[in-house]
């Protein structure tokens, strides 16, 4: 008995503290992959960083890493909330039916999940339209294989992953006519060794430009060992590989964070499903290869500009899927919630999607 | 010249004393990291070990994490007694998953009492068809346990993954790989209304006292217990050689199925492809830690649980990395193999080169020789 009496007078005395804390806004991040994975989690982080730096000591955050997309999901979140943070965001798919359950608990909270499809009136969606950034990498891929064969290093067919394969092919394809793009799925976002041996299966079949969709910096690393070129995903990857560095693909998520936790200071904050991409800032394109030509430099630099400026959708009509059944009519650009349940390959891909 | 030299008779006090020897141990050691780290020992390891179970939420969430962990382990437990090294309890855990899930999904509309006791079937007879197979490899081929249970679960997670992404896939989910949620007929009753407890930490209890007295008070356990100390004597005594790997096998596949069950029907409400963090991997940990004792590994579990607990609150509390639960985890089991192994064997200082150990017995240093 005398420990369960030890046992409630530390809960007396740690409990009050943490309710007292109130006068910054406390902002809770759930991250599924190390903040050191040097993406995905990674590029949060950083967006949590920008918010210390924006408000100062307006804010006070906190993170808790590589969270279980399983049971453990919901405690952390749970724990979190519990911990007096106003604003929650859970930072990958799997975090989505756990946030749910524990934003209907905490209804004067504010829960944002990233890549989901459930809301609610404290619960918000947000993602960054990735598909204009590797619009961007398939033109500069395009331009730059010998061998007109892409690889596409993928972790899973939802329609996020399909949309960016699509955006790939769709902008190698306009710019060089006989390029193909080969996909490997390796279903993980995160595993260093699995995505080595996907770029290297990739290589051995002749791919020249290693295009990833997963977090970590191996296949920039193997694609350097073997002198070919790759792009970078989520973060700068520049220094991984500084000869085979085409480009990154940068997740700039500060200015959305910012913006958010402003909107909540100020109680303008409302749930909706928001999209950002090369326009808003929230998409990046760093650290472009030297090693390539003014010409294609110029190329890079107005496909940026372009869907910058909304002149170019990269998913504009006419579309067909690989049946040759016509999706996107001519002259149509197609909707978020098209691109939100994005299920096909385009025209022209020659590897079927996994089912 | 240092050597190790075989003990006589292991001590009894200290094989039990070595798990306790091995706690204080990582709690020193611990102090130690935090005053490396300049952060206030007693606060980390307040954060660490008390504050997770400081309510009732706590305990409840204790008790959750403890349950897959527990069912496995008690699974194991038949197992390693008869010095069956079956590492598959992952493999069993996910198959015991889909199949709950596969049943599940069948009555989504259906509101019966009848719903959850099918589902839970379904689980404990996909995770133990999922351990015949390396039964099987074992019985009539001679196949090395330990490899086969290795590959079958890593088959298991392709299948897992094979289901959420095709046939178990939800409808109406933007095909994003996991199953639609379950009906509320086919989830568990809470324990403790208000926390995410469910009755799935009785069905782990009540498995490791079963094992228990499966040891202490029944023949099979007896003859698994000699059929691990030597099998040529549980030969020439006619036990059922066969038969009994077979038990141990189901038993193991049976247990880690329900707690594959217990997840997706508890906690989840779904079939998701991160069902376990590698509760049958933590699992083997549990076992050892507990000295294949029922009360030893439900304390194990529990142990293990809370570091897990423990590391969360340090992240969210003071902002210390994930790394800290590994750290703890492993200075635990090192300690654990450092005791064992000084039971075992004492340190001699010899002033010429000591005789070998005799061969026979440095294969059993430290985990496999503690049953002796």
């Amino acid at each position: 008995m005398r420990l369960f009496k030890k046992l409630a007078l530390v809960a007396a005395l740690v409990l009050p503290m943490q309710a007292f804390a109130e006068d910054p806004m406390k902002v809770g991040f759930v991250y599924v992959g190390p903040v050191g994975d040097h993406g995905w989690s990674y590029q949060h982080d950083q967006g949590r960083l920008a918010l210390e730096e924006h408000f100062g000591d307006k804010v006070q955050t906190t993170y808790v890493e590589n969270v279980s997309e399983g049971a453990d999901a919901e405690r952390t979140i749970r724990k979190l909330a519990q911990a007096g943070n106003d604003i929650i965001f859970t930072t990958s798919f799997g975090f989505m039916n756990p946030t749910a359950r524990v934003a209907k608990e905490y209804p004067d909270k504010t829960f944002l999940h990233a890549t989901g499809y459930k809301r609610s009136e404290n619960m918000g969606t947000y993602l960054s339209t990735t598909y204009e950034g590797r619009y961007v990498s398939g033109t500069a891929a395009g331009m730059v294989t010998k061998t007109n064969k892409l690889g596409f290093i993928a972790s899973f067919p939802i329609p996020e992953v399909i949309r960016d394969i699509n955006a790939t092919f769709l902008a190698a394809r306009k710019i060089n006519p006989d390029v193909e793009l080969k996909v490997v799925w390796v279903s993980t976002w995160f595993d260093p060794a699995k995505e080595a041996d996907a770029a290297n299966t990739l290589m051995d079949q002749g791919v020249d430009v290693i295009i990833q969709h997963t977090d970590s910096p191996a296949a920039m690393l193997a694609a350097e060992k073997r002198g070919i070129w790759a792009v970078g995903q989520a973060s700068d990857m520049s220094r991984f590989g500084p000869e085979a560095h085409l480009l990154s693909v940068v997740d700039d998520w500060a200015p959305y964070y910012i913006q958010t936790v402003q909107q909540v200071m100020d109680g303008t904050w409302k749930s909706e499903d928001y999209w950002g991409g090369i326009h808003e800032g929230d998409i990046k394109i760093a650290s472009i290869s030297d090693r390539l030509t003014d010409e294609q430099r110029k190329k890079i630099d107005d496909t940026i500009e372009a869907i910058g400026n909304g002149s170019l959708h990269p998913f504009t009509g006419p579309l067909k899927d690989q049946s040759g059944k016509l999706r996107v009519p001519e002259g149509k650009d197609m909707t978020k919630e098209e691109l939100a349940g994005m299920n096909w390959y385009v025209e022209g891909m020659t590897s079927t999607l996994p089912k | 010249m240092l050597s190790l030299e075989r003990r006589g008779v292991d001590s009894r006090l200290m094989r039990y004393g070595s798990p306790v020897l091995a706690l204080v141990l990582t709690v020193v050691t611990g102090f130690l990291v935090f005053l490396l780290l300049d952060r206030d020992p007693v606060e980390g390891l307040r954060y660490f070990f008390i504050t997770p179970i400081s309510d009732r939420h706590g305990w409840a969430e204790l008790g959750l994490k403890m349950a897959p962990l527990l069912l496995c382990a008690a699974g194991l437990t038949v197992c390693y007694r008869a010095k069956l090294w079956n590492i598959g309890a992952e493999g069993h855990f996910l198959m015991g998953a889909v199949g709950a899930s596969i049943v599940a999904l069948q009555f989504s509309e259906s509101t019966g009492f009848w719903v959850l006791p099918l589902v839970l079937l379904g689980g404990v007879v996909c995770g133990a068809l999922w351990s015949m197979i390396a039964a099987l490899l074992k019985t009539h081929f001679h196949c090395n346990e330990i490899l086969t249970t290795i590959m079958l679960n890593y088959i298991a997670l392709n299948l897992l993954l094979f289901a959420v992404h095709g046939p178990l896939k939800d409808p109406f989910g933007f095909s994003f790989p996991q199953s639609a949620m379950f009906a509320d007929s086919a989830l568990l009753p809470m324990l403790i209304p208000g926390t995410r407890l469910h009755i799935g930490l009785l069905f782990a209890l009540l498995a490791a006292v079963a094992v228990g007295v499966i040891f202490s008070r029944t023949f099979i356990g007896f003859q698994l217990k000699v059929l691990g100390e030597d099998p040529q004597a549980a030969a020439f005594a006619g036990f059922p050689q066969k038969r009994l790997v077979w038990f141990a096998f189901l038993v193991a596949g049976g247990l880690a199925g329900l707690a594959g069950a217990s997840e997706v029907t508890g906690p989840i409400g779904q079939l998701v492809p991160q069902v376990s963090p590698g509760y049958g991997y933590t699992a083997i940990i549990v076992v050892f830690l507990g000295r294949m004792q029922a009360v030893g590994i439900i304390l194990g579990s529990a142990l293990l649980a809370l570091t897990f607990l423990g590391g969360e609150m340090m992240q969210i509390a003071m902002n210390l990395p994930k790394a800290m639960t590994g750290l703890f985890q492993g200075l635990l089991l090192f300690y654990l193999l450092t005791c064992d192994a000084f039971i075992h064997y004492r340190l001699r200082w010899n002033a010429k080169a000591a005789k070998p150990v005799a061969p026979a017995s440095a294969a059993n240093t430290t985990l496999a020789g503690q049953e002796r």
